[in-house]
């Protein structure tokens, strides 16, 4: 299949591989920060394929898993309100919150339901005109324009049972704050599909500042060992800099019509990440001007915030300072068919990722 | 949560580990017996001369209507596929139908008609039958259930040989594997996918009576359904006295499927079919039955796509396209696709 067999050659994966094993000296640590990139290193096996010398850590880039257990709690009290549909990604219907799970509360009876798009949101609440819609909107800048996209055409087609319940984030504040944090890293396996929104400029400081690489990635294992390769090159040279790996898709300056898009809708806010604590304008909020499609504002609630479940250290993981086996509850208490932390239930979770394509 | 609160989640109905869950720890815990515990596609029953084989199925298909096949051809594959994946000859079959008021009679009259062309191609009787209609709202249009009775010759019993399953055996599939799964979903959701994925659904009562009936050396057959093939194979594995290795480049997946996949985040090793059994069999004999599958029209695509070995027992390993390994585990809740 065209853009999948080409980047899955595996003679070119193996000759990227002999080429990092004879350049990398030393001993080094890369972050890749998007859920896709830790799911197609374990998927495709490409530790296995690195040098001792070169660790990869996985950061907090999976939507899901940095939402948390509060966003749910507050999901669950919208569905139990009355006249509500409730309309989600796939990924969240298995997230537990603090005692219970979108995908119990629907077994309960409550009306919640699975979009691949937020613009389904849109015709269900034309077909649903005496419901209230609410969708949960969540992911970074990659999803964050769609949800613009529709709260826009809501507002023209007069969609006025549509509102969305914003838990979308934005990808430079979080990376900072890894690096300020002082989490030990060389350099970072950048996100493909948010730098094709935000370009490259997102990332300015963190050669300038912190003497780090930064790699745009793709998500193909090919793709995954050049930036590999590249970072390598940048690290044992000295000299960090910005590059872009997925050039077929990443430009330099981005997708400057998704980010007015986003803009003309959304306005940061300060906001809390789990296991991370409070980021300064790292949320997205909707600006007054949509405030009648603001489900925060049309159905104010105030949900009480749970303490997170008691050994799970998807905090440490998400920063990660540890990986899924130093966890205790990894594969006994938290496995998918019974998820403790939120890095368990989606899929490009890395508690889940490690145990899909544990070997 | 304790069991009294517990609600039934769609995930106890996928075919995954949840589901395996459920029929053990209240299914089999209450209406255990000898036969019950066969735990097969369909249950092997004493009779004087030949042995019979029973079994039944319900239908909850949403949408009804899907590209290769509707409700009723479905519900007839299912139930001939349960007989004939136990070594038995399909004969006779029951059809039950319970429709929700409203339903349009023209539907109906489509679905009956490719339920008795399905029936009449398989050589099946429908023999017997009933009917309910409930208020509008108590069920989500049609659902049918069907149960079917078929013969087993002694000399040629499938059952037991299971046991007989050592490292050096092969895996086989008589073709593209996740073409149903996909076809529905592209049918249910509004992806507006342009792709020519059809079901595979389609009785194979013929195809594996072409094996059986021209070799000795079968030990294992299933249809891989809900939960796919991983499934499947997962739980050959379960006993734990040997494992199973999987080569990726071998499996066979059409393209609109692997697209699909690809786009959605899904595995088609997990995704059901309605037209596949997967055989395991003694390697000396492995050649000649892919040759009388793909004399078959429904196995024109057949491969080897595994082996049986010592290695990892209890474990199902794939051999990535890129050289990698890693474990396929029994699916866990339902598929969910990714968000970005």
């Amino acid at each position: 299949m065209k853009y999948i067999d080409e980047y899955r050659k595996k003679d070119l994966i193996l000759g990227i591989s002999d080429e990092i094993r004879k350049i990398s000296k030393k001993e080094i640590s890369l972050m890749e920060v998007c859920g896709g990139h830790t799911m197609a290193i374990h998927r495709f096996g490409l530790n296995s394929l690195l040098p001792p010398n070169i660790h990869l850590l996985s950061g907090p880039g999976c939507p899901v898993c940095v939402s948390g257990q509060h966003f749910i709690d507050t999901s669950i009290a919208y569905s139990k309100l009355p006249g509500l549909i409730i309309t989600t990604y796939g990924d969240l219907i298995r997230v537990p919150g603090s005692a219970s799970s979108l995908e119990k509360e629907k077994a309960k009876g409550q009306d919640i339901r699975i979009v691949y798009s937020v613009l389904e949101s849109l015709e269900i609440a034309g077909k649903n005109p005496e419901k209230k819609v609410v969708f949960l909107g969540i992911g970074f800048e990659t999803t964050a324009p769609l949800t613009a996209a529709a709260i826009v055409e809501a507002k023209k087609r007069e969609i006025l049972n549509f509102s969305v319940l914003s838990a979308h984030k934005v990808m430079p504040p979080v990376m900072k704050a890894l690096v300020m944090e002082g989490v030990k890293i060389n350099g970072f396996i950048a996100p493909g599909h948010v730098t094709a929104i935000t370009g490259t400029g997102i990332y300015r400081d963190l050669p300038e500042k912190f003497g780090l690489g930064v790699v745009v990635s793709g998500f193909e294992p090919l793709d995954m060992m050049q930036s590999v390769l590249m970072l390598v090159n940048q690290i044992e040279a000295g000299k960090p800099k910005i590059e872009i790996q997925y050039l077929r898709v990443v430009q330099k300056k981005g997708n400057p019509i998704a980010r007015t898009l986003m803009n003309k809708v959304f306005e940061l806010k300060d906001d809390n990440w789990r296991g991370l604590g409070l980021i300064p304008l790292s949320g997205l909020k909707i600006r007054p001007g949509f405030s009648a499609f603001d489900a925060e504002k049309l159905f104010p609630l105030e949900v009480p915030a749970a303490p997170e479940p008691k050994g799970c250290i998807c905090g440490m993981i998400l920063r990660g300072l540890k990986t899924p086996p130093d966890c205790r509850l990894f594969e006994k208490k938290c496995t998918p068919a019974d998820p403790v932390g939120a890095c368990m239930v989606s899929g490009e979770g890395t508690c889940s990722t490690y145990y899909k394509y544990r070997s | 949560m304790s069991r009294n609160e517990e609600k039934i989640l769609l995930s106890h109905g996928n075919g995954g580990r949840i589901m395996h869950e459920l029929i053990t720890n209240l299914f089999f815990m209450h209406f255990g017996n000898r036969f019950l515990k066969q735990q097969s596609d369909s249950v092997i029953l004493p009779s004087d001369s030949d042995e019979i084989a029973f079994t039944t199925d319900s239908f909850v298909i949403d949408p009804l209507f899907f590209p290769g096949g509707d409700i009723g051809k479905l519900a007839v594959c299912g139930t001939v596929n349960d007989l004939s994946v136990s070594g038995a000859e399909p004969l006779f079959i029951s059809v039950s139908f319970i429709i929700e008021e409203g339903f349009p009679m023209k539907d109906l009259v489509t679905i009956v008609k490719s339920l008795a062309d399905e029936a009449k191609k398989a050589g099946v009787l429908i023999v017997t039958g009933d009917t309910k209609v409930v208020n509008k709202g108590k069920c989500d249009k049609l659902f049918i259930n069907t149960s079917g009775i078929g013969r087993i010759n002694k000399a040629k019993r499938l059952a037991g040989k299971i046991r007989s399953i050592r490292p050096g055996d092969l895996i086989l599939i008589n073709g593209p594997i996740g073409e149903h799964g996909m076809a529905v979903m592209n049918a249910r959701e509004s992806f507006n996918f342009k792709t020519p994925v059809k079901s595979d659904c389609a009785c194979l009562n013929h195809l594996i009576r072409e094996v059986l009936d021209h070799t000795t050396s079968v030990k294992f057959m299933r249809d891989p359904t809900r939960g796919g093939v991983a499934t499947v194979l997962n739980e050959l594995t379960g006993t734990k006295k040997f494992g199973i290795s999987i080569d990726e480049p071998d499996l066979p997946v059409g393209k609109g499927v692997r697209a699909m996949c690809e786009l959605l985040g899904f595995d088609p090793l997990y995704v059901a079919n309605e037209g596949k059994v997967v055989i395991v069999a003694a390697e000396k004999e492995c050649g000649r039955i892919l040759e009388i599958m793909k004399k078959n029209e429904l196995g024109k695509q057949s491969a080897v796509i595994g082996k049986v070995v010592s290695d990892h027992p209890g474990k199902v390993v794939l051999k990535t396209e890129t050289g990698g390994k890693r474990i396929i585990d029994s699916l866990t809740g339902d598929p969910l696709p990714r968000i970005c």
